[in-house]
């Protein structure tokens, strides 16, 4: 269990990480989720000890381990480019952290074999890591952060550098070795779908302060706040700002649509109104009540099995993702609905009022 | 056909006859070196026309020759390990830890290149002298280390400012103490680098006259000293003083064939 309390980091009076707490549970992924320089790194190095934060403390299984030296921490770390010692052995990569601490050959011996084995790197344990591909090179890095058996695993943005597939294999690899472990693991990402498909808990982060922390599932469906939710979507949000005056929700750009279901209960006020690009449909769905709008098309991307369809509706810039071909012609204009159930609604200072259930 | 040929032909021609110009003064100086100083003197000859190693076998048997040799190389040698050895340390701190000046700092051990070595002649003299240090090997490769430590933690910079910082990162996440780290993993890294600054240090205190001879008197003479001596009271032994002159390029030739694939990096200071 690894605890921050109240961190917060300054450099020359700008703020990289502002006041964090979270604690982080063994057993499970912690991801931290964010764009680039949203502080994903530094939170990372701050748990690390290879920086020390400006206020705070950081407790490791109840023991206060702020400003202790790195070397005596117990944590292993891979890096998001592939970071290994140049001029020594694969096999001797991997004993590196062994090696430190002393370890008698035979045992050293026995802990490489096995997890050159799972991470399939037997046959490779007499070359140079340069002599390897990018994979391999990565495998090596895990390798490396595995034999130690540390007790806090700190993996930033692993497969980033990775093509597709070998990004697929080592994820399913990563969550498979885990899995039976006791260590706490914190994986930093920029990508949602990375996000959802490791599970565990979700930090995301913006501009250097965690805006949720929770199941990662949980704060998918049932974001706290707009931040969180934009953060925690890829294709970006569809967004409105949206005024309830008795029965209608509308804007002055022309959106406009009853307030039933749920909606009935929302005070009189302005908000911001989202939904998931997957929850812009082409056709009514079958539900209790359902906003209507028309938008033109100004450009579709087809990806494989799924279309992008990135649409001008009354002057907002949405996209709606499809589970099947669509083609369309540029600036052809199309019937959009939404449930209203799948509405993310947020207050003015950008709190979530409503946002759908989820199972 | 023909005029084609010889335009075929200018591209080889060119380097050709670049490299012979180059290898002119080289050439005449060997074959000096084969020759008695009275053939030197006599007629004009593209080659020794009464071959001798007379010359070489003076300077192999005669101590005042030899010892010139052994002189220079051994402040060469000991100014070599010295400036690398402060010079490691030095760079590793300027490549990876920011402190209050560290860039005018950096620059300042640079300045000490820009000023002629007569400058500093007599203070290092008057120096020395006081303290007894004058006419040793030590003295020397002290002065020495005036130019040739700012020179080497200038290119040692470059090669570990090419290393990432997230290498020593791992290193001390791993456990390793900085020593262990330092000495088992970040040097056989930038070892290129390390033979690089060693060859230019090498090659600064082989070719400087003014400070090795100032500094000197009779146990540490160097051999560009004792050349030039010879040339003034012995009368002129041309191919004396040629065939010593063929075996200071030796060394020389001998270190650059090590380095030859980093030299490019190092005259760059290793900012490639």
């Amino acid at each position: 269990m690894l605890e921050l309390a109240n961190i917060s980091k300054t450099v020359g009076g700008q703020t990289h990480i502002a006041e964090t707490s979270l604690a982080l549970a063994p057993g499970a992924f912690n991801i931290l989720l964010g764009p680039t320089l949203s502080g994903k790194t530094t939170l990372m190095r701050l748990m690390a000890g290879l920086e020390q934060p400006t206020t705070g403390r950081l407790h490791f299984n109840k023991q206060d381990v702020t400003g202790l030296s790195v070397r005596r921490r117990d944590v292993a770390m891979v890096y998001q480019q592939f970071i290994n010692y140049p001029t020594l052995t694969v096999y001797e990569n991997i004993a590196s952290p062994l090696r430190a601490s002393g370890e008698s050959k035979h045992d050293i011996d026995r802990r490489v074999q096995k997890v050159a084995g799972w991470l399939k790197l037997a046959p490779l344990l007499k070359r140079k890591p340069q002599e390897l591909s990018g994979g391999q090179q990565q495998r090596v890095a895990i390798a490396r952060a595995l034999v130690k058996n540390a007790r806090l695993v700190l993996l930033d943005e692993p497969l980033v550098n990775l093509d597709f597939k070998l990004r697929e294999e080592l994820r399913e690899e990563l969550l498979e070795v885990f899995a039976g472990r006791e260590s706490t693991v914190v994986y930093a990402t920029t990508d949602p779908t990375e996000a959802l498909l490791l599970g565990g808990n979700t930090a995301t982060l913006h501009e250097g302060a965690v805006t949720q922390f929770g199941p990662t599932r949980e704060v998918f469906y049932q974001p706290q706040d707009l931040l969180t939710a934009r953060t925690f979507s890829n294709p970006p949000l569809n967004e409105a700002t949206m005024v309830k005056s008795g029965n209608r929700i509308s804007n002055h750009n022309g959106l406009s649509f009853a307030a039933d279901g749920g909606l009935k209960s929302l005070a009189e006020n302005s908000y911001t109104f989202a939904c998931r690009p997957y929850h812009l449909l082409l056709s009514e769905p079958d539900a209790p009540s359902v906003a209507h709008a028309r938008g033109k098309i100004q450009i579709t991307e087809i990806a494989g099995s799924e279309s992008f369809l990135h649409l001008d509706v009354a002057g907002h810039e949405w996209v709606a993702q499809t589970h099947e071909i669509r083609d369309y012609q540029i600036n052809a204009e199309v019937d959009l609905f939404i449930d209203t159930r799948c509405f993310m609604v947020f207050d003015s200072t950008g709190r979530t009022v409503a946002a759908p259930e989820f199972s | 056909m023909k005029t084609a040929m010889k335009v075929a032909n200018l591209p080889r021609l060119v380097p050709l006859l670049y490299i012979v110009f180059l290898l002119i003064p080289i050439y005449w100086l060997v074959n000096m070196s084969f020759k008695s100083t009275n053939e030197i003197l006599g007629a004009f000859s593209l080659w020794p026309q009464e071959f001798t190693l007379d010359n070489y076998r003076k300077i192999f048997t005669d101590p005042t020759w030899y010892n010139g040799y052994l002189n220079s190389l051994a402040y060469v040698a000991i100014n070599t390990v010295l400036s690398v050895s402060a010079a490691l340390p030095a760079a590793y701190a300027f490549s990876r830890y920011r402190f209050l000046g560290d860039k005018h700092l950096f620059f300042w051990l640079l300045t000490n290149r820009m000023a002629p070595p007569a400058v500093f002649a007599l203070p290092f003299f008057q120096l020395y002298s006081s303290i007894g240090l004058f006419d040793t090997h030590i003295a020397v490769a002290l002065a020495h280390c005036l130019f040739n430590i700012p020179l080497a933690v200038w290119i040692l910079e470059g090669f570990m400012s090419g290393v990432p910082q997230e290498i020593d990162e791992t290193a001390f996440i791993d456990g390793h103490s900085f020593p262990r780290f330092f000495v088992r993993i970040f040097i056989p890294i930038i070892a290129s680098g390390i033979g690089v600054a060693a060859f230019f240090c090498f090659m600064f205190s082989w070719v400087e006259l003014l400070l090795a001879k100032t500094l000197t008197s009779v146990e540490a003479k160097p051999i560009a000293a004792t050349m030039t001596r010879t040339a003034s009271t012995a009368g002129y032994e041309l191919g004396l003083l040629a065939a010593a002159g063929t075996l200071t390029i030796i060394p020389g030739a001998l270190v650059i064939y090590f380095v030859r694939n980093y030299i490019a990096k190092g005259f760059a200071l290793g900012r490639v």
